[in-house]
């Protein structure tokens, strides 16, 4: 899935590079580290841009080549920025034989953008996401932190509406 | 010492129907009624029945709150705690009889049929207090295994026990260890899988927030018993809650001397490491979980070499799954015969499915293997709500199948299972009603694999892809007879050619849903019907002239403005406008509108 929101420049910083040059050092000599500061690097920057993914290969003297492919094999990862708000709806087979599907589809008309994608304000993004584990409250999305269980796609976007 | 003990739920269900704010308001209002020195607050691990959730359970008597709300809380201490008398509107009405007198929980439907052997210690211990596990025998069975057994009397207890891989395809645990101990190596691993990626099944999950010790103490027996001294977690970043408390966990058991150099004074060395998936379901294979420990793409590996002669950094490693572990550890303290004794031939122990869709009580339980499905869903499970007709019950995730009515009856095991064309997977149960439509829910787990498949082999990247565009063909009404041929032939080319379990088990939904829901396919494709209502191409909405009052409600409210009619008259739906959205059906208070 692709995001659509149009290529943000890269903004970067000293605290940020400083930040990042630190998890480098520190994971530098650790064998097979290469997912986990990526996991950090994401942590600081919010999403892994090309400039973000050429720091990491060079500081762990590994080909970009093989960060570029581990940044797009995983799910975890995002070439593009975020949404503000991130909203994730569960498409795990318990919420979605309980219509989870009908969530995301309102929710998407809504918002006027598909799955995956992030809103032209950078207000908002949504994910369709795969099973968070709290299936006893199907259909689950969450927004930021926040779990929201036992949903009707109307309820869903009532529960938008108050991060609008 | 604290004359009462409230246990209350803090595991991903609770707290996502807001077990915190439960927590804290009732550790506000213990100290406002000067309580502090006599009840204590424990946040447990899981219960089991989420459907219910927020859960709080108040010892010594066994109360057991449900639904709890932050509002009742003040209630609950002002009359239970201080007072002694149970609230008992708010009581889980199961456990509360008809004269008035409450039973015990161990007595209502959802657990009086489950035998508790890897959840055991779930909901009752504080799992951020290594203290609380090592009082329930805790650390116990490792102990024994370094100071009375021989590695190899380890390995043979738990070959004796019948265990089998919790993970999904059963391989016998004791037999596997056997593999890495025969082979020398400097270095050897012991791994957990805890990438709990089948959609709908958090057993693993549960385990770890409720009891993580348990799984580090059979790590721990397992790297006696190969001969290793690293174990490595690989756990979902989905799931934060478990990670914080087997990182909490970990710390401990290092501080205790439970984990680290010279463990117990043996001379034996073993530590743990956390590491985070990235979301990607094929990490659950176990080639590509170790390929993803190692910071690469997750890609399995073809097998031989196995894991146990070239493993993880290309060293004999054992993986087993978080329920495995849970299980070891009982096994070393009541002995193989104890273990064995539950079950059926071939399958030995309990198993914990998580119980989940169309069903009351949603939740985890643990059967003996055995267990009919009957019993999961109609006695445990409380059946299905709104009184509507079973259709399916789907195990195994997207590597299993759909088992119909005819097969309720069938004990479960592995090898029943697969069998009527199942499989156990990792413990994911889903019901599923007159409602679900069996082509839509295969098409639902093929876009899943094919979204998951990691692309390396042919068969899996290209023929999933293939499979799921001919089932997206048939929901749309387009399918041929030709096509349900053309796709059953393909799914068994896929299984036999597809590099790793992912794509060889892939195309079970399909052949499972063939096999005994064809006459849905043949619906589709001949009828051009979806018999559940689910398909959307396929469904056409009218009006009910008689019953229409012509309020214009359902004309307002659709998108493409398909509905037109007078007020006060009977509206039409132009047929060629419509978009099948269903928004109509939703406005409409009086039941005019019919959707076929």
């Amino acid at each position: 899935m692709k995001n659509k929101l149009e290529t943000v420049p890269f903004k970067d910083s000293p605290e940020k590079r400083e930040k990042l040059n630190a998890v480098i050092a520190e994971f530098k000599d650790v064998k097979g580290a290469l997912v986990q500061v990526l996991k950090k690097a994401q942590e600081i920057y919010g999403y892994l841009p090309l400039e973000v993914q050429i720091a990491v290969a060079e500081g762990l003297n590994v080909p970009l080549e093989e960060v570029y492919g581990v940044v797009t094999f995983y799910s975890f990862f995002s070439l593009q920025p975020k949404g503000e708000h991130q909203i994730s709806v569960c498409l795990g087979t318990a919420c979605y034989v309980k219509g989870s599907g009908d969530v995301v589809n309102k929710l998407s008309e809504k918002l006027g953008i598909q799955p995956g994608e992030c809103t032209r304000d950078g207000k908002f993004s949504l994910t369709a996401c795969r099973c968070i584990g709290a299936c006893g409250l199907a259909p689950v999305m969450t927004i930021d932190d926040d779990v929201y269980g036992r949903l009707t796609p109307d309820e869903a976007v009532k529960i938008l509406e108050k991060y609008m | 010492m604290y004359r009462s003990h409230v246990l209350v739920c803090g595991g991903t269900g609770c707290t996502s129907s807001g077990s915190a704010k439960v927590i804290e308001t009732l550790e506000a209002e213990i100290v406002k009624n000067g309580l502090s020195e006599e009840v204590k607050v424990i946040r447990t691990g899981c219960f089991g029945l989420c459907a219910v959730g927020p859960i709080m359970i108040v010892y010594p008597e066994g109360c057991f709150y449900s639904q709890v709300k932050a509002e009742d809380v003040p209630e609950i201490v002002t009359e239970h705690l201080l007072k002694g008398r149970p609230v008992k509107h708010l009581l889980y009405k199961e456990t509360v009889e008809e004269d008035d007198k409450i039973k015990s929980l161990n007595h209502t439907d959802f657990y009086r049929k489950q035998r508790r052997v890897a959840l055991r210690n779930c909901g009752v211990i504080d799992p951020e207090n290594i203290e609380e596990y090592i009082a329930y025998n805790g650390y116990e069975a490792l102990a024994k295994c370094l100071t009375e057994y021989t590695p190899a009397q380890v390995i043979d207890v738990i070959k004796a026990s019948g265990l089998r891989g919790r993970g999904g395809a059963g391989f016998p645990t004791g037999m596997k260890w056997a593999f890495a101990a025969q082979n020398q190596a400097d270095q050897k691993y012991v791994c957990c899988n805890a990438d709990e990626g089948d959609p709908g099944a958090f057993m693993d999950r549960s385990v770890l927030e409720g009891d993580p010790h348990c799984v580090l103490e059979a790590m721990a027996i397992a790297g006696y018993a190969i001969g290793a001294s690293q174990g490595y977690i690989y756990v979902r970043a989905e799931y934060p809650i478990a990670v914080g408390r087997l990182e909490v966990a970990i710390k401990q058991a290092r501080e205790y001397g439970l984990l680290g150099k010279n463990i117990l004074g043996s001379g034996f060395d073993f530590d743990v490491e956390i590491r985070l998936g990235a979301g990607a379901f094929v990490c659950g294979e176990e080639t590509a979980l170790m390929t993803s420990i190692e910071g690469k793409r997750g890609e399995p590996r073809p097998r031989p070499p196995f894991p146990a002669v070239k493993g993880l950094f290309g060293k004999p490693t054992i993986l087993n799954n978080v329920e495995t572990y849970a299980n070891i550890a009982q096994i070393i303290l009541n002995g193989p015969e104890w273990f064995s004794s539950m079950g059926t031939e071939k399958s030995k122990g309990t198993k914990v499915f998580a119980l989940g869709g169309k069903i009351n009580n949603t939740g985890l339980v643990e059967v003996p293997m055995g267990t009919t499905l009957r019993e999961i869903i109609e006695e445990i499970g409380g059946g299905i709500p709104g009184g509507k007709k079973f259709k399916a019950a789907q195990t195994g995730g997207p590597s299993g199948g759909c088992i119909p009515a005819e097969h309720l009856d069938v004990p479960i095991d592995y090898d029943n299972l697969i069998a009527i064309g199942s499989m156990m997977g990792s413990g994911g149960l889903i019901v599923m009603d007159e409602d679900n439509c069996m082509v839509d829910i295969a098409k639902f787990f093929l876009e899943f694999t094919v979204d998951e498949s990691c692309g390396k082999c042919t068969p899996c990247r290209v023929g999933i892809k293939r499979l799921y565009e001919m089932l997206d063909k048939i929901t749309r009404g387009q399918g041929t007879m030709e096509d349900i041929d053309k796709m059953e032939e393909l799914c068994y080319y896929i299984k036999e050619n597809a590099l790793c379990g992912l794509g060889q088990t892939a195309p079970n939904p399909v052949l499972s849903t063939l096999r005994y829901f064809r006459d849905e396919y043949i619906a589709h494709v001949k009828d051009k019907t979806c018999p559940a209502h689910v398909c959307k191409h396929l469904l056409s909405f009218s009006i009910e002239a008689d019953k229409c009052k012509g309020c214009t409600a359902c004309a307002r409210k659709c998108p493409v403005g398909a509905i037109s009619g007078a007020v006060k008259t009977a509206h039409t739906i132009d047929q060629t406008k419509c978009i099948k959205c269903g928004a109509c059906i939703e406005t409409c208070k009086f039941g005019a509108i019919i959707k076929k």
